[in-house]
């Protein structure tokens, strides 16, 4: 679990602002303006909720070495948080809420996390998983948290920032990704900073970090909280700006896999691991189901898509785990630094 | 993976003679026990760190048995003995890994049972491992600075958006660092991971992250374990530089009886957990039982060929 070098000498002596800026500029002027209501609502709204959850636990378990099964956990509390606020808080504003509701994820993750003061590695997995049995008991439990309606499902409120709209799939899309931008920009300040080099050195050496003064305890429960709260934040979007109605066991074990997959797929110990990560985990089943329909027709019905579908991922995690532990970023950073020498030879 | 040339056993342990030392190391020294001076004066002034009674044991092996030790401000202070003997043991007591079974450790006049790791470092207390324990996600720059952690005031909401205390807080950290990373002849591999280093490099990183928190006990366990013999004179040197820049009072374990005599004011033996020796380097070199302990033995390796 190193983090990746990304310094080459002989790299063009770009500003590294340079492609984020590039990226979110398509993201917010040409994306809207090409993009089909099939690929937002299908690819990238998805793609974006998952990506910050992926941000938020790569926080925890990349940076600070806390591995949690729990994701999908802090993702429906923050969800059925913000739903809450929303409802019963007369004239908050949806930013309000969902500030509040990464608040409510955040304070779960920490009691959640204080097995980690004693529990390391397999064991702080296994006990990360009272977090997901507990809060996805207690959503379906008390149907106060749904406002009664029926199996605990609720109806994602209308979406609008200062009394503008955003119903539509481009105006979901604009929010998720105002909120990912944002969120993933502080992120990438967290673990430049003074605390996420105290994350990295917990991680690798918990008691030299402890003797020279790294306060332990608390900076491992700093990590659980942060984490939290930008998961339960992709939550509020995965609820709000995805579905647009979500049910406690949408929020179960399997989501909490996909996101720790995300990534270990993408990289540990990396920001943009993340979103790298979160665009394979959501457009292979769409690639797979194509290609499958392609080659067996009516044979390849979603029993035999979602079978293979979990086949070939779990192959292709085994494949990273031993030949790219760290990630499709170090892949993606080897194949452009070969293109540029490549290029820079000719 | 090219190697710099100015890697290993390009300088000598002399050229950090006085010019070098004296460019732009940290000024603000936290003075060094008030009361005394250095290794002169301190001959008659209570001891920085004193042992008395340390016993420990794992199951059944005695790893130290009734250990009293003292350790004057200024001084370098080895400790020597075979495998086993119990030195690492009496390091892990001394800064809190491990809990002694029996007796205290007086640090600075205060008595602990069981020294408080977490707070080793306000005590003005650092060390090294025997084994490297780096931080290998982190650069050699990051490793040095988090040697500076427990100082930091701010919050992680003051760094991540920059105001407050914090931005000043960066700076300082990474200016000490630099300046440490210069006196250490490491500048050149400043924003290398550090795990990519030779060995003998990481183990000078590792020596930084420890000075660069300015303290007033280092402990240095085997500093130059595995090292050649030209990067054991170097770091001789830094450990010498060290002691005399920072009026630091070292105590080092280390198996070179060469390297130790050079280098130490005072040697204490260990042998099966017992402290057979505690003198000068020539009286511990002409110690009937030490010889027969473990000079004797050393001498069959080229690691003994000093004596
Ligand atoms: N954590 C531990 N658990 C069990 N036994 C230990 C532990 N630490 C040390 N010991 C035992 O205590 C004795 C002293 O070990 P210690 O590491 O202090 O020796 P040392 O003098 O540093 O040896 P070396 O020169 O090999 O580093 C050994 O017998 C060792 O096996
Ligand atoms: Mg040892």
């Amino acid at each position: 679990m190193t983090a990746i070098s990304s310094d080459f000498s002989s790299a063009p002596v770009l500003p590294k602002w340079t492609a984020p800026v590039l990226l979110l500029a398509f993201a917010y002027g040409v994306v809207p303006l090409i993009g089909s209501s099939y690929l937002f609502e299908a690819i990238l709204l998805p793609f974006l909720a998952l990506s910050l959850a992926g941000v938020g636990l790569n926080i925890l378990t990349g940076y600070a070495g806390q591995v949690s099964l729990g994701s999908a956990a802090f993702m429906a509390a923050g969800a059925f948080a913000a739903y809450n606020f929303n409802l019963r808080v007369e004239g908050l504003p949806l930013i309000g809420s969902i500030v509040l509701a990464g608040l409510v994820a955040a304070a779960i993750g920490i009691v959640f996390g204080l097995p980690s003061l004693r529990l390391k590695g397999f064991y702080l997995a296994v006990s990360t998983l009272a977090a997901q049995f507990f809060v996805q008991w207690a959503l379906t439990k008390f149907s106060w948290f749904s406002n009664d309606s029926a199996s605990g499902v609720i109806d994602a409120p209308r979406l609008s920032i200062a009394g503008y709209a955003l119903d539509g799939a481009v105006g979901r899309y604009l929010f998720a990704l105002t909120i990912v931008a944002v969120l993933t920009f502080l992120a990438y300040r967290l673990v430049s900073s003074q605390t996420g080099r105290n994350f990295i050195a917990i991680r690798d050496n918990e008691t030299a970090a402890r003797i020279i003064g790294i306060p332990v305890l608390k900076t491992k429960l700093l990590a659980f909280a942060i984490s939290s709260f930008i998961i339960g934040v992709a939550g509020v979007i995965w609820a709000f700006a995805y579905l647009r109605t979500v049910e406690p066991d949408g929020f179960d074990l399997d989501r909490s896999f996909q996101i720790l997959f995300i990534i270990i797929i993408g990289g540990l110990a990396s920001i943009r691991g993340a979103f790298f990560g979160a665009a394979l985990i959501v457009v292979f089943p769409l690639a797979l189901s194509r290609l499958g329909g392609f080659l067996l027709g009516d044979l390849f019905d979603s029993g035999v898509l979602d079978m293979s579908q979990r086949i070939v991922l779990g192959a292709l995690i085994i494949l990273f785990l031993i030949l790219e532990p760290d990630g499709l970023v170090a892949l993606w950073d080897r194949i452009r630094r070969r293109l540029l020498f490549a290029w820079r030879s000719t | 993976m090219p190697l710099p040339s100015y890697a290993l056993g390009v300088m000598e342990a002399s050229v950090y003679a006085p010019e070098v030392l004296a460019r732009g190391l940290p000024s603000a020294l936290p003075p060094a026990q008030p009361s005394e001076g250095r290794a002169g004066l301190a001959a008659q002034a209570a001891p920085l760190l004193s042992l008395q009674g340390i016993g420990l044991s794992f199951g059944g092996v005695v790893a130290l048995a009734d250990i009293d030790l003292s350790v004057l401000s200024g001084e370098i202070r080895a400790i020597i003995g075979p495998n086993g003997a119990g030195k690492s043991s009496l390091i892990n007591v001394i800064s809190g890994v491990y809990r002694p079974d029996r007796g205290h450790v007086l640090l600075d006049g205060i008595r602990h049972a069981h020294v408080p790791t977490q707070r080793l470092a306000h005590l003005g207390v650092a060390r090294t491992f025997q084994n490297l324990a780096l931080f290998k996600g982190l650069s050699v720059l990051d490793n040095v600075a988090s040697g500076l952690a427990f100082k930091v005031r701010s919050n992680f909401a003051g760094q991540v958006l920059g105001i407050g205390r914090s931005r000043g807080e960066q700076r300082d950290t990474l200016s000490r660092a630099d300046q440490i990373l210069e006196f250490l002849d490491l500048s050149p591999v400043r924003d290398r991971l550090v795990g990519t280093l030779p060995y003998g490099l990481q183990k000078r990183v590792e020596l930084a992250r420890a000075l660069v928190a300015e303290p007033r006990l280092l402990l240095l366990d085997e500093p130059m374990a595995g090292m050649t013999a030209s990067e054991k004179g170097e770091m001789a040197g830094f450990v010498r530089a060290a002691r005399d820049r920072f009026a630091t009072t070292v105590v080092l374990i280390e198996h070179d009886v060469g390297v130790v005599m050079g280098l130490s004011d005072r040697i204490a033996v260990l042998d099966y957990g017992r402290k057979i020796a505690d003198a000068t380097p020539d009286e511990v070199r002409n110690d009937q039982r030490v010889i027969d302990a473990y000079l004797g033995v050393a001498s069959d390796n080229e690691d003994g060929a000093g004596i």
